[in-house]
């Protein structure tokens, strides 16, 4: 089985998060990048295949060269090999058409993605990957089982679960319960030193279209101070709930 | 010739005769990607598999520290600097500085079951061992299979750790030693398994090292010692009692154990000040968010200048430790690397590589175990009452950072080691103290030059000021010698003075070239927060050595001469343009305040 991980390279949870002087992009100054977390939840499913199942594990990421830090930590944590297309992230249909050229290529038969990227939350990729490739998408997928080509998959649905199953080659948007996070993994040492010799190969970005452009960005406006008021006072309470908070 | 001359490589104890520039250090921004992944490693297994349970580690759960070393071991962790061969990683020395760094912030009990096990528990095996020795053990000790321990102290046997009673006696067979004695405070005993024990065969001028396995017959431990902090560390004192043991495990040479011994101590004494520093950005980290949550006259407190002022200089010192510690530690390992490149063996090279810069390991082993007290201490004040609960965090960092000033030699022992070494360099012709001394004490009777930098240079006034401390120094430590010669040994008081006027330079100066390296790099708007600690941190130097200088003076200079050097030192430690210090500190706390932790 021949497993292809998608890694979105995403900031931090905890970073300041901040727009360039024209609000038209993030500012990526002083900000530490890291896997995007469900992107993890797949890796670590994948390396489970990979060790249990004999898969090979390839982790792809279309981005610029700043962005290899990131694959070879995919690479200390397990995978095999990574791929890198060499090409602005412009926008979700960009992104899908490189994935999906290179599974193709590669002769992939399981697309493991995040069911979104935590930096701008598109949750479309791996959904276009799946209609660009004509296979089955299995979105917001929390359990996987079975031997293969046919697997069982749990997917989070609004109030519940959704039982369903599908055939090699799918696409997968992942995210915890795919495996949890206590599973996550901490590259040891000796795979971080392996991780250097493992092959991460630059791939040219194949024609594509993008499809949407960025207006501008603004950030929630801040929180103001709370107001305490009398318990007793409920008056003030309703006339401020009415004309500031004007929730009533 | 047009050809400039490659410059010397800045030897142990030499930044004090020499201008080092920036683009001679290393600083932790030059770490490679993979250094860096391998700090984060360590940073990810502490907060995953320590932050959470932290508390165990003051219910006195030592099987826990135990537990954690174990996945530490399976991590890679606790084989950095083990060679390949062994089962280790064979990286270099910083980087087992920095995985050390990390490993060591969150506890103290922690810190000290690590640095015993990796340091003076590994190292003598790794750097003296035969290599049936290392085949047996190293591979062990590298994946956490094997603890170590470090057997040196006795109850009568401390700071003078050459004169313990333990003897080792020559079996009939000759095939044995037999060892008995009593060590004291002896870290990891409760659940080491190898034992680096240092007795005396006969009457031997010095110690000699045996390896002992736990379970020999012979050997015995007392209960858990209690202690004011690092609750979770096994110290106990171990028994030998015709304690019988191979004559193959004799480690090195017979009379060769207190250089084994002082060895892995230069070790230690590095390791220990990188070891301080992330419980210091911890505390830090704790500090700057309880002080923005904190409101008291309707406020957050973090909003008043006195916390600030606390919060700028806790940050301000943690860095300019960062940066001594590990521009000492690239010294280190290049130093090894020119050694075996010049043939010598990896761990010879390893020990003479220590070696050449033990001054700077002394020196560091007291800047980081006082930075971190220092930091620990107004971690509390921060806190206020909070900070005196066991509930919040402060309480057990500064119970735990207490220890980093005793063991590894005390702090005092440390200031004495400094200065004697650097003395006996001069001694031996290795170093030439001399020549500069006169040349300042030549300069006292001159008319002092008004020749003036160009201000307008990034550091030109800072780095003018950092001569002219070296120079401080010199003038006292040469009078000192001229004075007192050999006797000098028993003017302790001078001797300390001089130690902490080593210690500030030695530290300023850090500070002060990684933040003009960084400013080459990115500009100088880009590390404005770097250039003012770096300011910051040398104005604290310059009172220092004011005042250090002034009482080495008082105690033994009299009349004209007293006069004369009063004024050398005024003129020495003087700035042209003194720094509104308030808007520094307000500066640099800004930052911390608005990161909402320590924020380098
Ligand atoms: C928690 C803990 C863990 C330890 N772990 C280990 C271990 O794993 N292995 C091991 O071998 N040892 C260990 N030690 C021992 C430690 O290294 C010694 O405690 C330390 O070296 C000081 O020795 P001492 O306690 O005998 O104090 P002393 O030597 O009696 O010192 C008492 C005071 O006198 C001062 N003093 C001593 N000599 C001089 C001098 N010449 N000039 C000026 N001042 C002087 C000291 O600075 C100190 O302030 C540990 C100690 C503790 C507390």
């Amino acid at each position: 089985m021949k497993v292809l991980v998608c890694i979105s390279h995403v900031p931090d949870t905890t970073s300041k998060i901040n727009f360039t002087a024209d609000n038209s992009a993030f500012d990526k100054n002083g900000v530490q990048f890291v896997i995007n977390p469900y992107d993890e939840f797949g890796l670590t499913r994948a390396i489970w295949l990979k060790e249990k199942k004999g898969a090979s594990v390839t982790v792809l990421n279309v981005g610029g060269n700043e962005t290899e830090p990131t694959l070879r930590k995919a690479l200390a944590i397990g995978a095999d090999n990574a791929i890198r297309v060499d090409a602005e992230p412009s926008d979700a249909f960009f992104v899908a058409k490189q994935i999906a050229a290179v599974a193709q290529e590669g002769g992939y038969d399981l697309i493991i993605a995040g069911r979104e990227s935590i930096d701008y939350n598109g949750g479309q990729v791996p959904g276009m990957v799946a209609a660009l490739l004509n296979w089955p998408f299995v979105n917001a997928c929390v359990g996987m089982d079975g031997e293969g080509p046919e697997f069982n998959f749990t997917r989070e649905i609004d109030g519940g679960k959704e039982k369903l199953s599908a055939s090699l080659p799918l696409v997968i948007g992942g995210q915890k319960g795919l495996v949890e996070e206590s599973d996550l993994r901490i590259p040891n040492m000796r795979g971080i030193m392996q991780a250097r010799t493992k092959p991460l190969e630059v791939k040219a970005a194949v024609d594509a279209e993008t499809k949407t452009s960025v207006g501008s960005f603004s950030k929630p406006a801040p929180k103001s101070a709370v107001k305490m008021i009398d318990a007793e006072n409920v008056s003030e309470l309703v006339q401020l709930l009415h004309d500031e908070a004007k929730v009533i | 010739m047009a050809e400039v001359e490659a410059k010397e490589y800045l030897k142990g104890g030499e930044f004090l005769i020499r201008t080092v520039e920036s683009d001679e250090i290393f600083i932790p921004e030059d770490f490679s990607e993979e250094q860096k992944m391998m700090a984060q490693a360590t940073t990810d297994f502490i907060e995953k598999e320590v932050v959470p349970q932290r508390d165990r580690f003051e219910k006195k759960d030592y099987a826990f520290t135990e537990e954690i070393m174990k996945k530490a071991g399976e991590l890679g962790l606790l084989g950095i600097t083990v060679p390949e061969e062994f089962g280790g990683l064979g990286m270099d020395f910083n980087t087992s500085m920095l995985v050390c760094d990390r490993i060591s912030g969150v506890s103290g009990s922690l810190s000290t079951a690590y640095g015993a096990h990796t340091g003076i528990g590994t190292l003598p095996v790794q750097l003296y061992g035969t290599d049936a020795q290392r085949e047996k053990y190293l591979p062990g000790l590298a994946s956490g299979e094997i603890m170590g321990a470090y057997c040196l102290t006795e109850p009568g046997a401390g700071s003078d750790a050459n004169s313990g009673k333990t003897k080792a006696e020559l079996t009939e067979d000759g095939k044995h030693y037999k060892i008995n004695g009593q060590k004291i405070w002896i870290s990891n005993a409760g659940f080491a398994n190898l034992f680096t024990v240092f007795a005396r065969i006969e009457d031997d001028k010095y110690l000699t090292a045996f390896l002992v396995e736990r379970g020999t017959e012979g050997m015995s431990f007392g209960e858990e010692e209690h202690k004011l902090g690092i609750h979770a560390s096994s110290t106990r004192q171990v028994f030998f009692n015709d304690c019988i043991v191979p004559v193959e495990n004799m480690l090195g040479e017979r009379n060769g154990g207190f250089k084994i011994a002082m060895n892995a101590l230069n070790y230690g004494r590095i390791k220990l000040a990188v070891a301080c520093l992330d419980a210091a950005r911890r505390v830090i980290s704790y500090g700057v968010s309880y002080a923005n949550e904190r409101k008291q006259f309707g406020v957050s407190i973090s909003s008043f200048g006195a916390i600030q002022q606390k919060l700028a200089e806790m940050t301000t010192k943690t860095w300019v430790a960062e940066s001594a510690v590990y521009r000492a530690g690239q010294d280190i390992e290049n130093h090894i690397i020119r050694l075996q490149e010049g043939g010598m063996s990896s761990a010879e090279a390893k020990l003479k590589g220590v070696e050449e810069y033990a001054i700077e390991c002394a020196i560091l082993k007291v800047l980081g175990s006082e930075v971190g007290s220092y930091v620990a201490d107004e971690g509390i004040q921060i806190y206020g009452g909070m900070g005196y609960s066991a509930d919040a965090p402060m309480e057990q960092a500064y119970r735990d950072v207490r220890i980093a000033r005793i063991y590894e030699g005390t702090n005092e022992i440390n200031r004495l080691h400094s200065v004697a070494m650097l003395l006996k360099k001069a001694l031996k012709g290795e170093m030439d103290l001399m020549s500069p001394a006169m040349k300042v004490a030549g300069e006292l009777m001159e008319i002092p030059s008004f020749d003036t930098p160009d201000y307008s240079v990034l550091f030109a006034e800072e780095k003018e000021i950092i001569e002219k401390l070296k120079k401080s120094i010199l003038m006292v430590a040469g009078k000192a010698v001229e004075t007192f010669g050999m006797d000098l040994e028993a003017e302790q008081e001078i001797i300390m003075n001089a130690a902490e006027m080593l210690i500030e330079v030695y530290a300023a100066e850090s500070g002060i070239l990684r933040a003009e390296k960084l400013a080459k790099q990115k500009g100088e708007e880009a590390v404005a927060h770097e250039i003012n600690m770096a300011k910051l941190y040398l104005h604290g130097a310059m009172e220092q050595v004011a005042k250090h200088g002034r009482e080495a003076i008082y105690s033994f200079a009299e009349g004209d001469e007293q006069r004369m050097m009063l004024m050398g030192l005024k003129r020495f430690t003087k700035a042209a343009n003194p720094y509104n210090l308030k808007t520094l500190r307000r500066s640099i706390a800004a930052k911390v305040i608005s990161d909402n932790k320590y924020p380098f």
